[in-house]
């Protein structure tokens, strides 16, 4: 029928290969398997060679190792906190405070949008080499400006560890923020104009208005906004990759989970285990953004 | 007929983000004017420096920029480094392989895309709600959470040769297609069921009493009613998908079949004893970007408005 048609075949493969493999993650995370062989439902033996041991139940053994012997995850989290403290405090109120001014209609605001914008266009895996330019060691733009080109005094920015994670952060600023801009401009124009209008008669300045009459009737979009957010420094992975692979300062749980399955060792189980801490912390986000945006349909569905 | 206008104007309009404020603000104190423009041409500025840059280093030879630096006044400017890019590197096979990810993906999205949207929209399942829920939430993950065992999903699945010289879903084209629309059907969904909910339900009710059947309420009602949504839709995913970087990097072994954008990782390596060439590269790479960039942006705008706006 038709609706079995038009429905099935979507569903089948939203279940297929984003269900499945969501779930088969959080099952795979507690066994111990390299990919080779079968799977079984034996418990894993202490003490004996891991070639043994292949395919076997491991308990929470990933976790555990993970916390405790595994030298990147915790830099990993560092690392992904970090690069959430930075959307939340810099790219996030800075796309915002574009899209305030733009939406205040200055001249000039179409060009603004559209130049702000246009990082949001290019994929970060070209992001990453572009700005290897302007962090190039010798020849690079910031280094020659600056006077540090030469070859004893040279600033690595993108090599040293203690710095390279500020230096991408500043790449995925300059993107994220435009694409925060756009999101909130288009909140910004729903806003019903009598609202503004009504808050200067009221003798309201222009702060006072945003953050009195605006910001709060935008709590859809402030939502969404804080969602992306979220989502993307969970995400996070293409840029540090382009830039070292992700290692050396700028290991993030993302890379970790690539690492171990598509690396030369495989460790499906322990991968899987990294997968899961992202999955469930990217679940926060995820219920609060459906919760806001299907509440009001449910009850629409039982009136 | 004149329905599809008539229509329009209780349609939500598909538009690119404008500055609402424009024409009708009071009169704004000027120092706050000159602090805004100083600020927005600062960051206009820094906003195109990179790129900018990186053109500029990818128009000087070598040599130049070997001995000059990257900043300097330039002493020549040539394309070979752009000719020669494109040409020693196999970007054009590169750039077909994008062809081949993208367009089948885009496509076959939107159209399954429409169709689960208008089930959900307008067949009372009873399980609407929970199945919308299903699709969004699938396009939130992170897709590092699936990877693992959809990599090894990927290692099972056999294909007939005809759709995978590696004879499995793992380092083949279709494989990638198969992984974008899926991953995107639930942003799709999400858009177009929104979209939907505002076609007028009396719209439905002529055509039931026309006699048209649920397929003919899809395809000639529904489906050119969604045209600015698909619009705004199809240049949103073309540019992502063909952004794509991760997807094909772990789920193909082979550099030769990857797309563009994550052969990029390759050329790098190819390429790393001339930067020049590199900065070429990515700025070939960019083109199609570029070329949506400068047609298509309001498209690009209305699309993303749409995902973070209900209805």
């Amino acid at each position: 029928m038709v609706v079995g048609l038009l429905l099935g075949i979507p569903l089948l493969l939203d279940l297929a290969f984003v269900w499945f493999p969501a779930l088969a993650t959080v099952l795979l995370s507690f066994t111990k398997w390299n990919g080779v062989g079968d799977l079984h439902n034996k418990a894993c033996l202490p003490n004996v060679p891991s070639i043994l041991n292949n395919g076997c139940l491991y308990g929470i053994q990933n976790y555990h190792q993970a916390v405790t012997i595994y030298p990147e995850f915790w830099p990993a989290v560092r690392h992904n906190l970090i690069w959430l403290a930075v959307f939340i405090l810099f790219a996030t109120p800075l796309g915002m405070l574009f899209a305030v001014l733009i939406d205040r209609g200055i001249k000039g605001s179409r060009m603004y949008q559209s130049i702000l914008f246009l990082p949001v266009m290019l994929s970060l895996a070209l992001i990453g080499i572009i700005w290897e330019f302007v962090y190039s060691q010798n020849l690079g733009l910031i280094n020659t400006v600056i006077g540090r080109n030469g070859n004893n005094n040279a600033i690595d920015w993108l090599g040293n560890p203690h710095l390279n994670l500020w230096a991408v952060l500043v790449e995925a600023t300059w993107r994220q923020a435009g694409y925060v801009m756009v999101l909130y401009l288009a909140g910004l124009k729903a806003v019903d104009p009598t609202l503004r209008e009504a808050a200067v008669v009221d003798g309201a300045n222009a702060w006072q208005t945003f953050w009195r009459v605006i910001f709060p009737v935008m709590r859809p979009i402030n939502v969404v906004i804080m969602v992306v957010t979220v989502i993307e420094s969970l995400r996070a992975f293409d840029l540090v990759y382009i830039t070292n692979k992700g290692i050396n300062g700028l290991e993030l749980l993302s890379v970790l989970v690539t690492s171990n399955i598509v690396g030369e060792t495989q460790r499906v189980g322990f991968g899987s285990a990294l997968g899961v801490v992202l999955l469930v912390i990217s679940l926060v986000p995820i219920c609060i953004f459906l919760f806001q945006t299907f509440r009001s349909e449910s009850r629409e569905g039982q009136s | 007929m004149t329905t599809d206008s008539s229509l329009s104007g209780s349609l939500p309009q598909v538009r690119a983000a404008q500055p609402s404020g424009a024409g009708r603000r009071d009169k704004p104190r000027p120092w706050g004017q000159i602090a805004s423009q100083v600020f927005l041409i600062s960051a206009s500025v820094l906003w195109l420096l990179p790129i900018l840059f990186a053109l500029y280093i990818a128009l000087r030879p070598y040599s130049e920029t070997t001995k000059y630096g990257y900043v300097s006044l330039p002493h020549s400017l040539t394309l070979k480094n752009f000719t020669d890019a494109w040409s020693s590197s196999g970007m054009p096979h590169f750039f077909w392989n994008s062809v081949l990810i993208t367009v089948p993906a885009v496509v076959i999205v939107l159209g399954l895309a429409s169709g689960v949207a208008f089930v959900l929209t307008r067949v009372n399942l009873k399980v609407n709600v929970a199945l919308l829920i299903l699709f969004t939430a699938g396009n939130l993950l992170p897709q590092q959470v699936i990877i693992t065992p959809l990599y090894r999903l990927y290692l099972l699945i056999p294909l007939p040769s005809f759709l995978s010289d590696s004879g499995l879903m793992y380092n083949s084209i279709t494989g990638l297609v198969v992984i974008n629309v899926s991953f995107q059907l639930g942003f799709c969904v999400f858009v177009l069921s929104n979209y939907m909910k505002s076609i007028p339900e009396e719209m439905y009710e002529a055509a039931l009493v026309d006699g048209a059947g649920l397929w003919t309420r899809f395809w000639r009602l529904t489906v050119p009613l969604c045209r600015p949504a698909l619009a705004a839709l199809a240049t949103l995913l073309t540019t992502w998908i063909y952004n794509d970087f991760f997807w094909a990097i772990t789920l193909m072994s082979s550099g030769d079949k990857r797309p563009v954008t994550s052969a990029l990782a390759n050329l790098q390596g190819q390429f790393v004893s001339n930067q020049n060439l590199i900065a070429a590269a990515a700025m070939i790479a960019a083109v199609p970007t570029l070329v949506v960039y400068i047609l298509l942006q309001k498209q690009f705008i209305a699309g993303l408005s749409l995902g973070s706006s209900k209805g």
